[in-house]
């Protein structure tokens, strides 16, 4: 006979569980590589100070070459200067702060206001679903660049409006896979016996439901980070991105698009910055449905 | 056998259709090899029909998909031969493997709408069969499809023709997709639980085909079911599996009445056989749980759950088959078996004891739940009748005791799940009174009602693998409902009553701190009982909890029930459609049929004459898995009504095979009070009530298991 725990049973700790199920990536190729990709750009962006070799709006010779020398010779611009003579490497460097803090938040926002509404819209049907799901089909069914230009030429470029910009479009779209999901969950045993034992409508969402369709959920974060990244070079490319001086990723893009054709290295390393953060989470995307379709 | 030069259509052949010699089956997986099946051997001759009995997982489904060299990717014939006529199964080609599939070997599966295409009618489903394997023409094709479907019974043949799979109901789908097994007159048909999803009227009518088809096609059949009396009614030999070995195999007569092996002995000790009641031989569940393909003991894999396990011989390697004397074709594979003196073996039963039935904790007068369907329909709009009633419950009317249990019968659809709804406040009466503990709570959603009053009335769950929430531990969501019905408030002793509760359904402590997917399906069920049980409630609803579970497993979670409402004088409100297990532990039996009930009383009045019609075709219908019972044939034919729309008159004259004339249809029926409490609602007159004669009957002494 094992000798029964008298003692309470511990729950482990959240940080640790979350640590092992992160460590469960390791069996995907693929979610490793994009896992890679994104700790290296959380990690340029965390150092940019140390890493960066000229501060991001220090002006210098225009449009040198990758690898020419810096004005005073005694450094090299190792991706070239802009039309302004500014470093594109450390303004690349610098960029990358300003996506991988405004498109995670974008995101955690667009989370926020899509879960309650595909939870109330699944969970209680009937008119409440009818009416969120009217708006969602509304808001849906615009133009997704035509939208962003409507509301940013309303309430003005900066960084908090595109947050606000890119909760209102992704919104609606996470409603409907949580409501999806719900609909599904909302059958389960366990959500009849939290019925009836009388738990209210909120809790039975919040702590019965929710936490089984984290799965999907997580998957579908990360892809969406990747579309949000997209979306904020966009704007940035459209003008509508964090206002100038500050590098921006789309910006950089956009401000020297004029000399694409004779000074092609001003766009591309900036676009290159772009698709390589976004298929970092694409691919980290695929890799956590991989695993998680293996259990 | 030398026999190889015979091709698959040698019609001259006479040797066995099938043979399996010594086939090992093995899936690959991430944590390696796993061998699902091993030394596995079988001798099929033309026309007969073997059986494969066993719980799940024991390998029983991998032979069935060994033999049509169906494995999928990961899993492989590791070992041994298939020989289809003689002729060894990996000699085939592709292309010949293709021409044998469908038309020499045919398959039936558990789901039949998952083996029809939903988008194609029916009759392009089964024409295209000997279109592909035969050249013949298509009227051709589509004058003996309609052939085969009035074989197998089926009214309208041509309507059904025309049909889509959705059109038709469950129990003609599967008589669908056994015609376009036979369609092509297969030599050898491979029936993999065909009737696990179908109720049970339905089911004695595809049994009963399945018998049919074996004497007029002369077909050799493969029967693969968990359900010993399907087993009984339909083969000729039996092999009893356990995981992934034969542990038993000969004559179904022999393995029936004088089984040897310890695992089948158990396999009967679990269910309930007719002669049995509670008191005077209850279930013996077999102790713990089928080990894991990769964690299988030593020698004998049934050891650590055998009572007569002994160190130094069951666990020794190479355990072989050995044939028992004097019975030709019956081997087991045990070492000890001629050293077991079955008559000094006297295990302890669960679920045993009489209680004696107190005061009145739940009555039910004339309740009646209606829902509304809202027709949108622009013929509803224009004759204004936007409303229909579903009437999934009418007039239900009995009364529970406290320490009793009260079975509710029927089959889907026939108001079982709905009735539960209303007790639990999930859904509010439509009319009439619920009388709980005193006070009417039929018009109380379980919000108004007070936590009390929610923990004394509770519920056991079906289905293992939902009732629990994956994403909480086992202590975290009893300790939910401990807080939750006020039984405590501090944090130490809520607790200290979760352990308690583990200790009442039998969990080892530890299992607080795990996850519902650590857990076996037993065990969560386990723990779905603890919940219920929470709230220290005096009336408990438990809709099918055993249903799911396998058969060994069912026993113990059973007995579990019944010692703890015993030991607490719980109302057991006990919802199923099993009626041996009714008839084993239900003091009261209420049978309903289209939210009506039809006849209630107490166990013995209910499972003796007179009956209503629809409960003796019920009775009738039940598997049983003991050869000295003798039962009467009642197939129900047609299908059930729709609730939106059900018949006039008494609800089942349209399947009754006592229906005695127009009365049926124009009347409701009397509800005629026998003896004590017993009420029938039936047109029949108390003479014919009286002639009639019991279902099941013993045609010797009773010799069943259980009573040895």
């Amino acid at each position: 006979m094992t000798d029964q725990a008298v003692s309470v049973p511990r729950r482990e700790s959240s940080v640790l569980r979350f640590a092992r199920g992160l460590a469960l990536i390791r069996e995907s190729w693929v979610g490793s590589v994009g896992l890679a990709i994104i700790v290296f750009w959380a990690l340029v962006a965390i150092f940019a100070d140390v890493l960066a070799p000229f501060p991001p709006n220090a002006t210098g010779a225009p449009m040198t070459l990758p690898g020419g020398p810096s004005l005073d010779g005694s450094m090299i611009h190792y991706l070239g200067t802009d039309q302004l003579g500014r470093d594109i490497l450390s303004r690349i460097i610098f960029g990358s702060r300003q996506v991988l803090f405004y498109a995670p938040l974008a995101t955690f926002c667009a989370y926020l206001v899509g879960i309650p509404m595909g939870l109330a819209a699944g969970y209680r049907r009937g008119l409440t679903d009818d009416v969120l799901s009217f708006f969602a089909n509304v808001i849906l069914s615009f133009p997704v660049l035509v939208l962003y230009i409507l509301i940013i030429a309303t309430i003005g470029a900066s960084g908090s409006n595109i947050v606000i910009a890119v909760t209102f479009a992704s919104a609606p779209g996470i409603m409907r896979i949580v409501r999806g999901l719900v609909l599904d969950l909302r059958n389960r045993e366990y959500v009849f016996a939290a019925e009836t034992r009388g738990e209210t409508p909120w809790r039975i969402m919040l702590v019965e439901i929710l936490p089984n369709a984290r799965g999907p959920l997580i998957v579908d974060a990360c892809l969406r980070l990747g579309y949000v990244v997209i979306t904020i070079g966009t704007l940035g490319f459209l003008g509508l991105g964090l206002p100038p001086p500050d590098p921006d990723w789309g910006g950089m893009v956009s401000e020297t698009r004029q000399f694409a054709m004779f000074m092609p290295h001003m766009a591309i390393y900036p676009c290159i910055a772009i698709s390589s953060l976004v298929l970092g989470f694409n691919l980290l995307a695929d890799g956590l449905r991989e695993v998680s379709m293996r259990d | 056998m030398g026999s190889h030069g015979h091709g698959s259509a040698g019609s001259d052949y006479d040797g066995p259709i099938l043979e399996c010699k010594d086939l090992c089956i093995s899936y690959f997986t991430r944590a390696g090899e796993i061998p699902a099946v091993i030394d596995f051997n079988m001798v099929l001759h033309q026309g007969h029909s073997i059986g494969l009995v066993g719980e799940s997982g024991c390998g029983k489904s991998t032979v069935a998909m060994a033999i049509m060299r169906y494995l999928g990717n990961n899993g492989a014939i590791v070992g041994g031969q298939v020989l289809y006529k003689g002729r060894d199964m990996a000699t085939f080609s592709e292309e010949e493997l293709r021409q044998l599939r469908g038309n020499e070997l045919a398959m039936v599966y558990q789901e039949p709408m998952a083996s029809l295409n939903p988008s194609m009618t029916l009759g392009r489903q089964l024409v295209e069969v000997p279109l592909c394997h035969e050249d013949i023409s298509h009227d051709e094709a589509y004058k003996r499809a309609v052939q085969i479907l009035a074989d197998v019974n089926l009214p309208e043949p041509e309507r059904i023709m025309a049909a889509y799979p959705h059109q038709i109901s469950g129990g003609q789908q599967q008589r669908v997709v056994i015609a376009m097994a036979l369609l092509s007159n297969p030599s050898l048909l491979l029936l993999d639980e065909p009737t696990t999803a179908l109720d049970v009227t339905v089911e004695a009518g595809i049994i009963e085909l399945i018998g049919q088809i074996a004497e007029k096609y002369n077909t050799s059949m493969v029967y693969i079911s968990h359900n010993l009396g399907l087993i009984l009614a339909t083969c000729d030999r039996v092999n009893v599996m356990y995981s992934g070995v034969v542990v038993e195999r000969g004559a179904v007569g022999e393995v029936f009445d004088r089984m040897r092996h310890p695992y089948t002995k158990g396999l009967f000790g679990c269910i309930p056989l007719p002669g049995a009641d509670k008191t005077a031989s209850p279930l013996v569940p077999i102790r713990g749980q089928l080990p894991l393909p990769h964690q299988r003991p030593p020698g004998c894999y049934f050891g650590p759950r055998c009572d007569f396990f002994a160190e130094g011989v069951c666990d020794r390697e190479g355990l072989k088959m050995s044939p028992v004397p004097d019975e030709p074709g019956h081997s087991v594979r045990c070492r000890r078996w001629q050293e077991i003196d079955w008559s000094a073996y006297k295990p302890e039963g669960v679920g045993a004891g009489a209680t004696t039935a107190g005061d009145v904790v739940l009555s039910l007068k004339n309740m009646k739940k209606y829902y509304e369907i809202a027709d949108n329909s622009i013929a509803a709009m224009i004759s204004g009748k936007r409303v229909r009633y579903v009437k999934a419950n009418e007039s239900i009317s009995l009364e529970a005791r406290s320490s009793e249990t009260v079975a509710i019968v029927g089959e889907s659809g026939c108001g079982k799940s709905t009735f539960a709804k209303v007790l639990m406040g999930l859904e509010t009466a439509t009319d009439g009174e619920v009388v709980f503990n005193g006070k009417d709570i039929a018009q109380q959603e379980v919000q108004k009602r007070s936590p009390a009053q929610v923990g004394s009335m509770q519920m056991v769950f079906q289905n293992p693998f939902d009732t629990l929430n994956p994403s909480h531990s086992v202590g975290a969501q009893l300790a939910r409902v401990i807080r939750k019905f006020g039984v405590e408030s501090n944090k130490d002793k809520i607790e200290q009553r979760v352990l308690e509760l583990l200790d009442l359904v039998k969990l080892p402590r530890d299992f607080a701190r795990r996850r519902p997917r650590q857990l076996s399906g037993g065990q969560k069920q386990r723990v779905g009982i603890a919940r219920a049980f929470a709230g220290n409630p005096s009336t408990v609803v438990a809709d099918e909890p055993v249903s799911a579970l396998d058969v060994s497993v069912q026993a113990a979670v059973t007995g579990l029930l019944m010692d703890i409402q015993k030991s607490y004088r719980t109302t057991l409100i006990f919802i199923s459609h099993d009626l041996s297990l009714v008839r084993y532990l239900a003091d009261r039996v209420v049978v309903m049929y289209l939210g009506r009930i039809v006849e209630q009383g107490t166990t013995d009045e209910v499972f003796a004459p007179p009956y209503h019609p629809y409960t003796e075709a019920l009775l009738s219908a039940v598997p049983i898995a003991d050869t000295s019972v003798q039962k009467k044939r009642i197939i129900l034919e047609g299908n059930l009504p729709s609730v939106t729309n059900p018949p006039s008159g008494c609800v089942f004259h349209t399947r009754c095979p006592r229906y005695i004339g127009d009365v049926c249809k124009t009347e409701l029926p009397p509800v005629v009070t026998l003896g004590s409490g017993h009420e029938i609602a039936c047109h029949l007159s108390m003479a014919e009530m009286e002639d009639m004669k019991p279902v099941i009957s013993m045609v010797t002494a009773p010799q069943s298991p259980a009573a040895e």
